[in-house]
């Protein structure tokens, strides 16, 4: 127990030390000769900041209200940033870029590109702590499916859901059941794995328009 | 005693790779009087497509529940993740008409309707609220005094509450009440309702990899010797994984993961070999000496 908490303390004295130390480096005090480059440092520090700075032409701000209009992502506008959702998120805890809060302000900025093209959207393993404990019952999990259908739309989808999304097309299961789990079903007394109806889960791809997503060519890839 | 039957409900995991807990939920639910009725067909419950197209997940959801209609029969469903989706499904059609509609009229097209009869249930809430505790302890025969292990319920048996609202996400009991009705004694321990990680691998391995070592690890520091999970999905992250966790992270737990109906099974004097313990990935040989 307190050898975890030791090293966590650790783990956050260095990363404090390290990080002051790349921002002195960034900013041109810390050479590898000791010297202080003039030039270098304008430009570095003009470079941080222009990372920092929000530019109202980074923002859509039509994209919240395109969001709240998803079922189940009404609540959007409602969430006031108390970080309950990113507090108890497992997930947060282990990742150093995935944080719900942080997603939620940013699709109410309409940083829409920036959000979309994020593979941190694809890190939410829907337990649902936080849509349980947010105090503005925001459905933080749900406007995080609204954000991936949307990215989807645009072209961003990890691999392991193309794989998926192509199984339950070609077999009605998510995962490829192998002739021999079929055969051992038999030996191991167990009836026959109900068959899917394949012609109507196609249909209903098709008129969904499911299947024009999952089927397009020339997928760009998430970014982190 | 009222006749339980339901349509079993298996989900893609389990025929996949978790044969063991099918084997096993037939045993138990047999002898305790739950019969069982095949879909007559099936296709994955939705949840999988869900972050894709939403849509898409509610038409396969809809699906399943209008040939269980046509069956007159409630759903079971071993897998919490398929008994979440389709419940939720259920309970979002059955009050919003205008996206009922919006459904029908995907689902006409392939001579189906939703209609809102049917009922959908996880194993451990028919075991729970139709078996009842009373007639599981009546069924055991060879109790587990011996045993002392910690719970897994796995988020969707839990949560949103608002669809799951079967026990209390905060401080579930049902589960723990489960399991001492077989004798055993079910231990706390920290973070018990913490997730495991599971449906992110494949996008991310490491962070699911940490969550499920860090509760092994808290599950050992209360004397463990069986982790009891009712999810395929958390079953793999616990036992299937185990060897990869100990590897990536130079430990040893080698603490075995059985599913709560072989538990049972073993407390109602089924053999292990009647309930496929030897599919397990983790050793159960030590706690087999213990019974």
């Amino acid at each position: 127990m307190n050898e975890r908490f030791g090293n966590e303390f650790a783990r956050v004295i260095k990363n404090m030390f390290s990080l002051t130390y790349s921002l002195n480096q960034k900013a041109g005090k810390v050479g590898l000769t000791g010297e202080v480059k003039l030039m270098s440092e304008k430009r570095q520090l003009k470079k941080i900041e222009q990372r920092k700075v929000l530019r109202s032409t980074d923002m859509d701000l039509r994209f919240k209200y395109k969001i709240s209009e998803t079922p189940g992502a009404e609540k959007i506008m409602l969430c006031f940033q108390c970080g309950t959702c990113t507090a108890d998120c497992p997930i947060a805890r282990f990742s150093e870029s995935y944080r719900p809060r942080k997603l939620m302000r940013m699709t109410q900025l309409g940083l829409k590109e920036r959000v979309l093209s994020s593979d941190v959207i694809w890190l939410c393993a829907a337990c649902f702590t936080c849509v349980d404990r947010c105090p503005q019952d925001v459905g933080i999990s749900s406007v995080l499916r609204a954000l991936r259908n949307l990215a989807v739309k645009e072209g961003y989808m990890p691999r392991v859901y193309r794989d998926l999304a192509a199984n339950i097309l070609k077999t009605g299961y998510a995962y490829r059941i192998s002739e021999l789990r079929l055969k051992k079903r038999k030996e191991q007394e167990l009836p026959a794995l109900p068959k899917a109806n394949l012609a109507s889960i196609g249909k209903l791809s098709k008129i969904t328009g499911f299947s024009k997503l999952v089927e397009t060519e020339g997928e760009k890839s998430a970014r982190s | 005693m009222p006749e339980v039957r339901y349509l079993l409900f298996l989900g893609c995991v389990i025929p996949y790779r978790i044969a063991s807990y099918e084997i096993s939920a037939r045993k138990v639910l047999a002898k305790l009087g739950v019969e069982l009725v095949e879909m007559p067909e099936f296709n994955c419950c939705g949840l999988p497509l869900d972050p894709v197209e939403h849509d898409m997940m509610l038409v396969l959801a809809a699906r399943n529940l209008a040939v269980a209609e046509q069956q007159n029969l409630p759903i079971m469903a071993l897998c919490p993740g398929c008994a979440g989706t389709l419940r939720k499904v259920n309970m979002i059609l059955q009050k919003d008409k205008k996206l009922k509609e919006k459904v029908n009229g995907y689902l006409k097209e392939t001579g189906l309707e939703f209609k809102g009869t049917t009922k959908v249930k996880h194993i451990m809430q028919v075991l729970a609220e139709d078996v009842g505790f009373e007639k599981i302890k009546e069924t055991v025969q060879n109790p587990l005094n011996q045993l002392g292990v910690t719970e897994h319920a796995g988020c969707h048996v839990l949560r949103p509450a608002k669809y799951i609202g079967f026990d209390d996400p905060e401080n579930p009991t049902i589960l723990k009440n489960l399991i001492e009705l077989t004798g055993a004694k079910s231990l706390d321990y920290m973070d018990a309702t913490e997730c495991c990680g599971a449906p992110i691998i494949g996008v991310n391995d490491m962070i699911p990899l940490q969550l499920t070592r860090e509760k092994l690890d808290h599950m050992r520091e209360v004397g463990a010797q069986a982790v009891i999970t009712v999810c395929p999905f958390c079953h793999m992250m616990f036992d299937i994984n185990q060897p990869r966790i100990e590897r990536v992270f130079n430990e040893t737990f080698e603490i075995p993961v059985l599913h709560y109906t072989q538990l049972l099974g073993l407390a109602m004097g089924f053999s292990p070999d009647e309930l496929a313990l030897s599919q397990l990935r983790v050793d159960t040989s030590e706690i087999l000496k213990l019974l």
